[in-house]
């Protein structure tokens, strides 16, 4: 009788999981826009923020929204109009797939793959193929140059971000997301598994570095010079309008969002909460997650909003010369624990 | 009729000028390098001043600052206005610190006539003038934070700024542009209760400084992106006739408000220190202006307390002619020496006034700071050179 559920019957269980995921990272965007972009660096600054479209300002994201999908559709004279346009698609396609292997509950996991660790990691390396595809395409020389910079720091960044993961994966023996969150939940800190044993603790290196590295990841102040807007006016989003616009905005605050959401699984716990199994799990598991997200996001933002930004050839030695080698010297001493205990 | 024919030499050789810097930026792919067109439109120029730069991927080769795109003309309007009129006009040149413009043009008109305002008007004088460097330098404190990404600071600098002009505006009744100082004295005296209100000001400014010591100056990636960014020698600041913050940040000691003691201004009767930074690089120029931000809310307190009784007007004809004769006053202004050479035939205006301003030749040293500098530090560099734009066209 089971089998014949209507969960069960793959086209409409497909078309469930992609709206699913259409749905959490545009709406998931807009949290992030009103929570922080709009709301806490306007109270950091002193300043009240919007406050006229719906309850102190909550529909301002989606005014703003529609407000750029009625702008024109422009393309530079001198564009390459099929990658100018193409680009934001890829940077956006990136953000949703990050999204498919987080599980937000025992069961709600829009696609759990094995190896969905790496599989996350690999996606998000191609927003850089459209970031590069704007800022080659415009024809614009602010373009360009964030293109390149853009580039060379997310290559930069990728690595550090990877090794950070790798300890977890090490510790947890698993690249699957939902087996990440089974085995910090199962784990013991020293004979107490009362909140089990999120790895914040045992790879507070790795948690930091992975921060840090997705801070660059998002072009997020301190790292923001691809976008830097006193130097490079927009860099490669100089020459977008309208909707095209809108979807690299999009795609910034949602891949903020989805970083948010892999770091909580990778180091809080995801979302485990103790005492919680079963059904219950599922439907508490989306609010444990997305209390973990908003933490992490104002962390994120935090920084955002504080820092003046680096120079790119101070952020490239950071890099390689600090993090990298940090993030090395943490799988060796996770490998070695792991090995003798 | 093409432009060259009716123009005089200089304005050929302007308009030639500009022509070959349009035509060094349409040259797209050169052998080496590309050229990039910061500004007039550029989110970091503040104005409409346009810097031509030969890049070698992200390293200057050349940088050619081309300015003029607000020339308004100042020098020809005052011979055509009287006296009183002319405080109105040059309130525009430095427009964050607008009542400092005043000050030395007034002042040249009353050296021309031969009399002095009352001591009381010499102290409300030099403690606008004051209030105007907080207004102006405020916002660099801030504005410095979000030339190098940071967005919060000049937040910070706007609210607290905001108090130094509502003081200006309740005793002066312009917020931006007081037109508050006439020859041979003020336009009013302070209103009640004006003195209290100040100190509780100067006492948020001082607040706001601590906050900027805090934000940025302490700050981990603010040094790294300021020191030993930019450096001026000495010497090289003072071949390029570089003035105010900028010079004392290349470790030169040289502040008119002491070292011209002549001057009808109130500046002896207050102590303050000039402070002075070895390095001369951005961050140098940046902290000489904090702690000089501190020593104008150390000095306004100071002349609030020692502020005597008296009249705030001297004897002056109903209509001031100035008699036939030439001055040039000086004083130092939020963003450095400014200097009026007003030439008088005796009639109800100046027959020619020569305006130095500050920003033309801190700007001036543009090509040669920027040399070797990478894109990001191009940014730094003008923005704690600190220009106006009024200040460099006028």
């Amino acid at each position: 009788m089971t089998h014949v559920l209507a969960f069960e019957y793959f086209p409409l269980l497909t078309a469930i999981k992609i709206i699913v995921i259409m749905a959490v990272i545009p709406l998931g965007s807009l949290v992030f826009v009103y929570v922080f972009l709009f709301k806490m660096m306007s109270h950091m600054q002193s300043r009240l923020g919007p406050m006229e479209a719906g309850p102190h300002g909550a529909l301002q994201p989606v005014v703003e929204a529609i407000k750029f999908l009625q702008k024109e559709d422009i393309f530079p004279e001198r564009a390459d109009r099929l990658v100018f346009g193409l680009a934001p698609f890829v940077v956006l396609v990136s953000t949703f797939l990050l999204y498919a292997v987080v599980p937000a509950g025992p069961r709600l996991v829009v696609e759990d793959l094995d190896t969905g660790i790496f599989f996350a990691m690999a996606i998000s390396s191609v927003s850089v193929i459209g970031v590069l595809m704007a800022g080659w395409a415009s024809a614009n020389k602010y373009a360009l140059i964030g293109g390149l910079r853009a580039a060379g720091q997310l290559i930069a960044y990728e690595l550090p971000l990877i090794l950070a993961v790798v300890g977890v994966v090490i510790q947890a023996g698993t690249l699957s997301l939902q087996g990440i969150v089974h085995a910090q939940a199962d784990g013991s800190m020293f004979g107490v598994s009362v909140i089990g044993n999120p790895y914040v603790f045992t790879q507070i290196i790795g948690f930091v570095i992975f921060l840090i590295a997705a801070q660059a990841e998002l072009t997020q102040t301190p790292f923001d010079m691809p976008v830097a807007e006193s130097e490079l006016v927009a860099g490669y989003m100089t020459e977008y309008t309208g909707f095209r616009f809108l979807f690299f905005f999009i795609g910034e605050f949602g891949t903020a969002f989805a970083f948010a959401a892999l770091a909580s699984t990778l180091f809080l716990g995801g979302w485990y909460i103790p005492g919680v199994h079963g059904t219950m799990a599922d439907v508490l598991g989306p609010v444990a997650l997305a209390g973990k997200i908003m933490a992490l996001g104002f962390l994120i933002f935090w920084v955002r909003f504080t820092y003046p930004r680096l120079r790119e050839d101070q952020l490239q030695k950071f890099a390689w010369k600090f993090l990298i080698p940090l993030s090395l010297l943490n799988i060796v001493g996770t490998a070695i624990l792991k090995v003798v205990r | 009729m093409s432009v060259t024919e009716t123009a005089s030499e200089w304005q050929k050789a302007a308009y030639i000028a500009g022509q070959a810097a349009d035509a060094r930026v349409n040259v797209e792919l050169e052998a080496e390098g590309m050229t990039l067109n910061i500004g007039p439109q550029h989110p970091a120029t503040h104005g409409t001043l346009r810097i031509v730069v030969r890049l070698d991927g992200e390293q200057v080769l050349w940088a050619d600052p081309v300015p003029g795109y607000m020339h308004r003309g100042y020098e020809k309007l005052c011979e055509v206005r009287k006296y009183p009129q002319i405080t109105t006009l040059v309130n525009r040149i430095d427009w964050l610190g607008s009542f400092a413009n005043e000050v030395p043009f007034i002042l040249a008109a009353e050296e021309l006539m031969g009399i002095e305002a009352p001591p009381r008007a010499q102290y409300i004088r030099t403690i606008f003038f004051e209030m105007a460097r907080l207004a102006n330098i405020t916002l660099f404190l801030g504005d410095m934070g979000v030339q190098l990404g940071a967005l919060t600071p000049v937040f910070y600098a706007f609210r607290d700024r905001e108090h130094v002009l509502n003081m200006i505006e309740s005793a002066t009744g312009g917020r931006f542009h007081p037109n508050y100082d006439r020859v041979g004295g003020l336009k009013d005296d302070l209103p009640k209760g004006w003195v209290a209100e100040c100190k509780e000001v100067m006492h948020r400014i001082r607040t706001f400084c601590d906050q900027m010591d805090d934000l940025l100056v302490g700050n981990e990636v603010f040094q790294t992106r300021t020191r030993g960014i930019g450096v001026i020698p000495a010497a090289v600041a003072q071949d390029y006739g570089l003035t105010g913050a900028n010079l004392r940040a290349s470790g030169v000691d040289h502040d008119l408000r002491r070292d011209d003691p002549n001057i009808a201004m109130a500046w002896k009767h207050a102590d303050f220190k000039v402070w002075t930074h070895p390095d001369g690089d951005s961050f140098a120029r940046y902290w000489v202006r904090l702690q000089e931000t501190r020593e104008a809310t150390k000095i306004i307190e100071q002349l609030l307390d020692g502020l005597p009784a008296g009249p705030i007007m001297t004897k002056v004809p109903r209509i001031i002619k100035v008699p036939e004769g030439e001055a040039y006053v000086q004083t130092e202004n939020p963003l450095g020496i400014m200097g009026y050479y007003v030439v008088s035939k005796g009639d109800l205006g100046p027959f020619r006034v020569k305006i130095r301003t500050p920003s033309f030749n801190n700007i001036s040293i543009a090509p040669w700071v920027l040399r070797g500098v990478y894109v990001p530090d191009v940014i730094t560099i003008l923005a704690s050179l600190y220009f106006i734009l009024g200040d460099i066209d006028r």
